[in-house]
């Protein structure tokens, strides 16, 4: 799916969100219209223009201690503004792993 | 098993003690990421979609029960309870904390395991044939020189820093099952006409984006002279190496474009200016680490025990003995894989009640000793034959006694996009659809010998490339389609396998698999011709026929 690296020129297509791993723990998380993070997507700041998107990732590429590796990513936004992960890889991401029958 | 010394015990601690610092200072925000990511990757510590990863080194697939219930232990300790072993002979954890790492790292170190040449642009593990030290009509015993190589590369200033990561695999056996040609330094260990041993060197090999198998560089280099030879190659790489593209990087471009008369000439011309140097082996060094390694005291057992006699007459066993049970050098003992590729499982897994598990079982039956291959299964090298029918008992209610080595659903996967940042497509649920559809032990054996790999991208850990059926992740429009090969193979006579046709759908790949090994069953001229024999045969054609015929 899209390289977090191919990002550098940004130009989004819809609704968005800046997504990252948080440092001490590496778990997905989700850059909050506060300023902080939530693993939870429903949390999420939602910017819809090219250049919001570029003012919230540079605020949290900024917040290196927090998460790393920000990037934005697409979200959809359904029906009661429920919002869903945009493709299969920031699904994954967000709902974990699509494997049935873990060892374990 | 082989007895680490002090000097690698005491460096072992103090890399431990060096990360637990990094990771304090990176947490603090003192150690920027940017600043932390080479420190980190060091000490085997990726960043996945979900997680840190951690990637442990098991050298030459050599682990004592001690050190596999201390893997067990991180799994359950700091981890989800399992671990996933690799083409490379190492361990991944998937789901470590960075903060927990330094603790991780330590109870490791307290038995001699460590993450050093697990990752980063330097010389990584040396891998060896798992079955090294017990393999009928070995040279000898090729740990020994991985174990020179390895102390040798560890932290030296030409193996740190190389333009891109550096993979060197041994093999002692008539049959590689190191996969010696897909890596930047193949060595056969063999010997010459006056009996004398040494290396037959092979350079270039890789996969990836642009796949190559190992060329022949030198057909026989005398062991003394093995850290010379491979020094020379590093410095012709090292001078010639281009550190502006990373794609280009690889040794194997390098041969490419040079071609292998031209970087033969320069490496020995390079390793005539070092001849009689301080790297020549001393016979009082090689047999040093000869003696660390140590053998079982075997007894005087019979080549066929009552107990097995009897239970030959059980076909369930019989079907597994024949399976996964391979002939030992010494008479009355055995080899047994255990296969890691239950059917519905994701290839290569294990829980730490398994590990426990076959620690204990090792204890028991293999003089405490476990070995991890390539293929991503693990093997008891030294199973006395009269103990078969218990440990195939004790195995099998561990999940652990599926008898499909090497066959079609012994499948080799990298984790794909379930957990890799770099994935297009996901592997490790079509390694499981796959097992299912052949989860019937009768077909799967009637089928023979057929090797599938899946990777999720071009990156190639999971070998597709050489895979009998090769699976490539491809990204099309947001969606997950997968190219496929055939004719691979990894062994002795590796070639890349041939793509068939347009990639196909997430959906059709195992229907595809199947049409693929349901035309190979109505080719082959007789039950003995192995699939990639009639592909070899026939060519692509009329599998490609088979296939998109109907699509
Ligand atoms: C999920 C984390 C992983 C990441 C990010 C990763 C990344 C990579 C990358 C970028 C390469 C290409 C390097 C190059 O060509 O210079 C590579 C190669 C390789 N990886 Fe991984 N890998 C991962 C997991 C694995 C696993 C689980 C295995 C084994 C099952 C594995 C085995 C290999 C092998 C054997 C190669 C060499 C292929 C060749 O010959 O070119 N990797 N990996
Ligand atoms: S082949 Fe690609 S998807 Fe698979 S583990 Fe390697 S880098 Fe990740």
């Amino acid at each position: 799916m899209t390289s977090p690296l191919e990002q550098k020129k940004i130009r989004i297509m819809g609704p968005s969100v800046v997504t990252a791993n948080r440092t001490w723990d590496g778990a997905v998380v989700y850059r909050t219209s506060e300023q902080g993070w939530s693993t939870v997507l429903s949390d999420a700041a939602i910017v819809s223009t090219s250049d919001d998107a570029r003012a919230l990732l540079a605020e949290s590429v900024a917040d290196d201690v927090g998460a790393v590796g920000a990037y934005i990513a697409p979200v959809e936004i359904k029906e009661g503004g429920v919002i869903k992960p945009g493709n299969l890889r920031e699904h994954i991401r967000s709902k974990g792993l699509t494997i049935d029958l873990l060892p374990a | 098993m082989y007895a680490y010394d002090e000097l690698d015990r005491t460096l072992i601690n103090e890399r431990v003690s060096e990360f637990r610092d990094q990771v304090k200072r990176r947490l603090s925000g003192e150690l920027t990421e940017d600043e932390f990511k080479m420190l980190r990757l060091q000490n085997g510590v990726y960043l996945q979609l979900h997680a840190y990863m951690f990637r442990v080194a098991i050298p030459y697939g050599t682990l004592s029960s001690k050190q596999l219930r201390r893997l067990a232990h991180v799994a359950r300790r700091y981890d989800r309870g399992y671990g996933h072993f690799t083409t490379r002979q190492n361990i991944q954890f998937n789901w470590i904390k960075l903060a927990e790492l330094p603790d991780a790292l330590s109870d490791l170190a307290e038995v001699g395991i460590h993450a050093m040449q697990t990752s980063g642009n330097n010389m990584r593990n040396v891998t060896s044939d798992q079955w090294a030290g017990v393999a009928p009509g070995e040279v000898e015993d090729p740990r020994i020189w991985s174990e020179i190589l390895r102390q040798h590369t560890t932290l030296h200033p030409e193996f740190s820093f190389l333009p891109r990561k550096f993979k060197i695999a041994i093999t002692a056996s008539e049959h590689d099952r190191a996969a010696i040609k897909i890596h930047d330094i193949g060595l056969r260990l063999h010997k010459n006409a006056d009996g004398e041993t040494g290396f037959e060197v092979l350079v270039g090999g890789g996969l990836g984006r642009t796949p190559f198998i190992a060329k022949t560089i030198k057909p026989f280099v005398h062991g003394r002279d093995i850290l010379s030879y491979v020094e020379a190659i590093l410095r012709v790489y090292n001078q010639y190496g281009r550190r502006d593209n990373i794609y280009k990087a690889r040794i194997k471009i390098l041969v490419h474009e040079l071609g292998i008369e031209k970087f033969a000439r320069e490496v020995d011309e390079e390793w005539r200016q070092m001849s009689d140097s301080a790297l020549t082996l001393d016979h009082s060094v090689i047999d040093e680490v000869r003696s660390r390694f140590s053998y079982p005291a075997y007894e005087k057992l019979p080549h066929m025990p009552d107990e097995l006699k009897q239970a030959a007459h059980d076909p369930l066993f019989e079907r597994w003995r024949k399976n996964s049970v391979a002939p030992h050098k010494v008479q009355g003992y055995s080899i047994v894989t255990l296969s890691l590729k239950p059917v519905g499982g994701p290839p290569g897994d294990a829980t730490a009640d398994q590990m426990d598990a076959v620690a204990d079982l090792a204890d028991k039956y293999s003089f405490g000793e476990i070995r991890v291959g390539h293929e991503q299964n693990l093997a008891l090298p030294h199973v006395a034959k009269r103990d078969l029918p218990q440990l195939w008992k004790a195995l099998d209610r561990l999940g652990l006694a599926t008898p499909n080595v090497n066959l079609v659903t012994d499948i080799i996967a990298c984790p794909g996009l379930d957990y890799c940042s770099l994935a297009n497509a996901r592997s490790i649920p079509i390694a499981q659809e796959l097992t299912r559809r052949f989860a019937n032990h009768d077909t799967a054996d009637m089928i023979g010998r057929l090797h599938i790999n899946i990777s999720g991208c071009i990156n190639a850990c999971g070998h597709h490339h050489v895979g009998h059926i090769g699976i490539l992740g491809v990204e099309k429009n947001g969606e997950e389609f997968y190219q496929i090969t055939i004719g691979g193979r990894a062994d002795e006579n590796a070639q890349m396998g041939v793509l068939i046709g347009p990639a196909v759908p997430y959906a059709e790949v195992a229907d595809v698999i199947e049409d693929i090994v349901e035309a190979y069953l109505a080719l082959r001229d007789r039950p003995e011709e192995l699939f990639v024999d009639t592909v070899k045969r026939l060519g692509v054609e009329p599998f490609k026929e088979r296939v998109y015929a109907t699509r």
